[in-house]
């Protein structure tokens, strides 16, 4: 285990430490100490090492995250995981706004409350949250999945393409043209592994399946109030 | 970009330390609003029958003495004054209309940052730590205090444009976002006998919420109103004489963060404002929801 005192360098320090790693390095575990919320801690990580950040952080944690492994015992600010390409990022506590936004594969975890435009134009990742998401969340998201084991906040889904979103508690509103669909069991074994992998403990059961009416993806006159 | 602060002390036993802690947390803000800075400190507050007004001369060698005096003699009234880099702390035996009235008709270059019985505003152009420095906000002491760091997005920066806005006796405002209609909303308070120092708009926003509460309404209700009556982007700050207010907009785009604990609640732009605070690892930390207003009050 290697740490990295935030206190005594800067984050800049610690994230190029981590992005000159070679492919083969030994170097693999790395603690992260007090973060004090700084912003972008372990962002841009391209190896498959795993860092443990032990502490509140600021923005845009784990962006861009290949292949690491980054999980936060705290808090976080905007963009936790944002444009993620894989690998696994997690969070104890809460999360602000705009988790895994844009992000392409892996898996965001949010074990506690995830706020506005979480996974908003999601590509392909999966976002996991153990608590509620805030408004507009998955907004214009294109692939992937977004799995709510809360509640979900206004609009939710609003001018959704292709991504799936699964909400066990309620749901405030949805937005335009995004619809409830029909659980089928390849979606119940689909939800069933995803859980499964974020070490989630619920029933696939308990889930509503949100998506697409694709009513929006041509402009139609009919349509127009939906705009 | 702007960067806001708020730190309200439930624990009396912390006043001595409430400028040191509030300077590091708009210091860490720096980067949020690096052209201006700004703070309203509650303290000291005046015995009765006496206003205190923080004043504000862009020229170093201003004759306050001088002018002090020209409003003694003409208002028949003693007064204090303790100065602070460009700024002076006036306290008048008088209350505050009769000499703001004189101020603005015989000195009308003197800003009137702030006025009441306790709160005081400094605030300038430059970085927020030379700002804090050159007031010696470090050293006060004090019930609670809001600040600001300002990067200037929809009016010149100067140090009038700077955030706290008064709009109202211990009352001040700090704003991160932009207001949309404030053209609008401008006229419509001048309509209704507000008047202007600033084209600001959060100076908008500050004389809204005083004229709601000057026609009766609660600090909450004022709130609630500028819900619906202010189009925009925000998350405000309010100081009043006994506690704060935050309130986001129902879209929530900028954003805020709340930490309390028994000895104090503190609101930060970024949790990274507070991460100094003592205790705050042991602190209740959230984010305030869109469009709910969270107020404090001292007991």
């Amino acid at each position: 285990m290697i740490d990295v005192d935030i206190a005594g360098t800067k984050v800049r320090a610690l994230n190029q430490r981590l992005h000159a790693l070679p492919k083969d390095t030994n170097e693999r575990a790395w603690r992260v100490l007090n973060p004090m919320g700084a912003h972008s801690i372990a962002a841009g990580l391209t190896q498959p090492i795993e860092v443990r950040v032990e502490g509140h952080v600021g923005y845009y944690c784990a962006g861009m995250n290949k292949e690491a492994t980054v999980l936060v015992d705290g808090h976080c600010g905007w963009g936790f995981g944002e444009n993620i390409m894989s690998g696994l990022v997690r969070v104890t506590g809460n999360a602000s706004q705009a988790v895994g936004a844009s992000g392409h594969g892996g898996m965001v975890v949010v074990d506690g409350d995830a706020g506005a435009r979480c996974a908003i134009g999601l590509k392909g990742a999966d976002v996991m949250v153990g608590g509620s998401v805030g408004h507009f969340s998955a907004f214009m998201a294109q692939a992937g999945n977004l799995v709510v084991l809360g509640d979900a906040g206004d609009n939710l889904g609003d001018s959704l393409y292709e991504a799936r979103l699964y909400v066990r508690g309620s749901v405030a509103s949805l937005g335009a043209d995004c619809v409830e669909k029909k659980m089928t069991p390849h979606h119940l074994a689909k939800l069933e592994r995803l859980l499964a992998k974020a070490g989630m403990n619920a029933d696939p059961k308990s889930f509503r399946r949100y998506g697409s009416a694709r009513k929006l993806y041509n402009f139609h006159a009919d349509h127009a109030d939906a705009y | 970009m702007c960067g806001i602060v708020g730190l309200f002390l439930k624990n009396p036993a912390l006043r001595p330390e409430l400028g040191n802690h509030v300077s590091t947390m708009l210091a860490e803000m720096t980067s949020r609003g690096p052209d201006s800075a700004g703070i309203a400190v509650y303290h000291r507050p005046t015995v009765d029958g006496v206003s205190k007004f923080t004043l504000f001369h862009d020229d170093d060698a201003y004759a306050w003495d001088e002018m002090t005096g020209r409003l003694g003699a003409a208002l028949g009234v003693e007064s204090d004054l303790e100065k602070r880099a460009k700024h002076v702390v006036l306290a008048v035996q008088s209350s505050e209309e009769p000499v703001r009235a004189w101020l603005a008709a015989n000195c009308p270059d003197v800003r009137v940052m702030g006025y009441g019985s306790l709160m005081e505003v400094y605030k300038e152009k430059g970085l927020p730590a030379d700002v804090l420095r050159r007031h010696g906000i470090p050293q006060m002491e004090g019930s609670h205090a809001v600040g600001h760091t300002r990067m200037a997005t929809e009016s010149i920066v100067t140090t009038e444009h700077s955030h706290p806005f008064t709009a109202a006796p211990d009352m001040c405002l700090v704003h991160n976002g932009s207001l949309s209609n404030h053209n609008r909303l401008r006229q419509w308070l001048k309509r209704r006998g507000q008047s202007f120092d600033t084209d600001n708009d959060s100076e908008v926003a500050a004389r809204y919420f005083a004229y709601r509460m000057s026609e009766g309404a609660s600090l909450e209700e004022a709130m609630e109103a500028g819900l619906k009556d202010l189009d925009g982007f925000f998350t405000f700050t309010m100081g009043t004489r006994d506690g704060f207010a935050v309130l986001r907009d129902g879209i929530a785009c900028k954003p805020a963060v709340l930490a309390e604990t028994d000895d104090w609640v503190a609101m930060g732009s970024e949790y990274r404002a507070l991460a100094h605070l003592p205790g705050v690892d042991k602190a209740t930390i959230w984010e305030p929801k869109p469009a709910v207003v969270y107020t404090w009050t001292l007991n």
